[in-house]
């Protein structure tokens, strides 16, 4: 009898101890992934402080580019009118440009891509078209587009638009052309429509492909407009560096660059977390 | 020559880039409501090209396939197919597979309460119920293989075509699914050719075992009467004359009239 509760009891005091451990564990877990990266970073900063402090070095080592940015760094949100805005509205300007071109990109990528991969003649008859253009860089667009626009906003936007649709388009008709015969004929012996079948099988079966070159697709937008909004002006991002080296504010720029690289790197992770919650899978 | 589905005198030529090249010439079969088929022959003889052509997948070059009266010349329900490497589309769990194949056949006569039964019923009948909700991949062969089934059978075809559906699994596996497809045409009375080349297996689920001389130009060689009654019990065939007899003749034809060099 007394042995019986003691088994009984055991549990219930190990419970709050089990939980402890696990508890440690899940710390453990977060230490791995975190530790290495700050390590990493630390002994960069180290360096690059080490290397800019000597006299004569070219560049402002970290504590003055903190200490020169401070102002920029805790106001984000200033208004002062023009282009003399936070960074807050600078990248936000930017980030406005890509969203328009990159969503226009998508669609039309992802329509001409569903075109090329569908049918034969489409493919033979655009794909070397989309070969050659897809190697302009896209920067050679631009005075183009300014030229068919006669403005620097549409212009820009054109820019994203052009740079991102080349890999969804590629992506799009790979991931259709790839569909197995077997999905085909499970449609043919449905006798799926042509909607259901664009909804049901071919959306499904070539979203990892699509995600895939939309997130390439994100990425060629990030850098073409800081590219782009270097020689257009305006609030921007990209305006804003060239408008740092104007001024010789090198610590700004170095500051501009960090930021571009963290947004580049979300708006990566945003894509790739939209194609895992479309396809249900990792991708 | 006149059965519930009726092939008469298809010929299939392929156009290869070394000419033509002539898979199936000159079959002739019928077959009556309710009978279990097996078609058997080496690889290479055409037997999948035929069943592609009674599932209007393929077309036949020359002759016709008719089914309950209606010529084939397409795709449809009416002729589901069981693929040989069970096609579930891996983004849809078992349900929502089978589900599919029944919103599209019963989508204007069922009401949606009246599907999902269906879809679960069929599920059911394939011993599949405690996985609806899982994926193709998270499941074992032969369980996808049911789930193929389920798709077909829910289409409530005319005549199920099964393309060598136990092929890819092991012997134990294979040997529960004969049970259930024998459980299920015993339920459901239903019409249906299967492709194999397992002779136990043709012998143990047909009425009819028709045999396919080696292509090119592959044709019917002879057909074998099943005389064991139903239901038939794996074990007690171990013991039963009509099953030797049966065995020995899909067993000569194929390896002394039509051996094939390996």
């Amino acid at each position: 009898m007394t042995m019986t509760m003691g088994e009984a009891a055991k549990p219930a005091r190990l419970r709050p101890w089990l939980a402890g451990l696990r508890l440690q564990d899940k710390a453990r877990d977060c230490a791995l992934l975190v530790v290495p990266p700050l390590i990493t970073i630390g002994l960069l900063l180290l360096l690059w402080q080490m290397l800019c402090s000597q006299p004569g070095a070219s560049l402002p080592p970290p504590s003055k580019v903190i200490k020169d940015t401070w102002q920029l760094i805790s106001d984000p949100f200033f208004d002062n009118g023009g282009t003399d805005v936070g960074l807050f509205w600078q990248i936000l300007a930017s980030l406005k440009r890509v969203c328009i071109g990159f969503s226009l990109a998508a669609v039309c990528g992802v329509a001409l891509g569903v075109l090329i991969g569908q049918s034969s003649f489409a493919y033979r008859g655009l794909d070397p078209i989309f070969q050659v253009l897809r190697t302009v860089p896209p920067l050679a667009w631009l005075p183009i587009s300014l030229a068919a626009f006669k403005d620097s906003n549409p212009s820009a936007i054109f820019v994203i638009f052009i740079t991102a649709i080349w890999p969804v388009i590629l992506n799009t008709a790979v991931g259709v052309r790839q569909i197995p015969e077997d999905y085909r004929n499970v449609a043919r012996v449905l006798r799926l429509n042509g909607w259901e079948y664009f909804f049901k099988i071919m959306l499904p079966a070539s979203v990892p492909y699509m995600f895939t070159g939309l997130r390439i697709g994100v990425g060629l937008s990030w850098l073409a407009i800081v590219a782009a909004e270097m020689l257009v002006g305006g609030v921007g991002i990209g305006f804003f560096i060239w408008d740092g080296w104007n001024s010789s504010l090198l610590s700004e720029i170095i500051l501009a660059l960090i930021y571009v690289g963290i947004i580049g790197f979300l708006l990566d992770r945003i894509i790739g977390f939209f194609g895992r919650l479309i396809a249900g899978r990792p991708i | 020559m006149r059965g519930y589905l009726t092939i008469e005198q298809v010929g299939k030529t392929f156009d290869t880039q070394s000419g033509k090249f002539t898979a199936l010439s000159n079959v002739s079969l019928a077959i009556e409501k309710g009978e279990f088929v097996t078609i058997i022959g080496h690889s290479g003889c055409g037997k999948s090209t035929l069943l592609n052509i009674v599932a209007g997948l393929s077309r036949a070059t020359t002759g016709a396939v008719l089914l309950d009266g209606v010529s084939v010349d397409e795709p449809g329900p009416d002729r589901a197919v069981v693929f040989q490497n069970h096609s579930l589309l891996p983004w849809l769990s078992a349900y929502a597979n089978v589900r599919l194949a029944v919103d599209k056949v019963f989508g204007k006569t069922k009401s949606s309460a009246e599907r999902d039964e269906w879809t679960k019923h069929n599920l059911d009948l394939v011993h599949m119920n405690h996985a609806l909700h899982k994926k193709p991949d998270e499941l074992s062969g032969g369980m996808r293989q049911r789930v193929g089934i389920a798709r077909a059978l829910a289409m409530q075809p005319k005549i199920l075509l099964l393309d060598e559906p136990f092929g890819a699994l092991d012997a134990l596996t294979r040997a529960h699914l004969q049970d259930t497809v024998m459980e299920i045409h015993q339920a459901t009375k239903s019409t249906a050719i299967m492709i194999t080349h397992d002779v136990d297996e043709a012998v143990l689920l047909s009425n009819r075992i028709v045999m396919m001389t080696n292509g090119p130009a592959a044709t019917i060689g002879d057909i074998c009467q099943v005389g064991l009654d139903r239901p038939r019990r794996r074990l007690e065939m171990a013991d039963s004359l009509e099953y030797a007899r049966c065995r020995k003749q899909v067993l000569q034809f194929l390896y002394e009239r039509h051996a094939k060099a390996a």
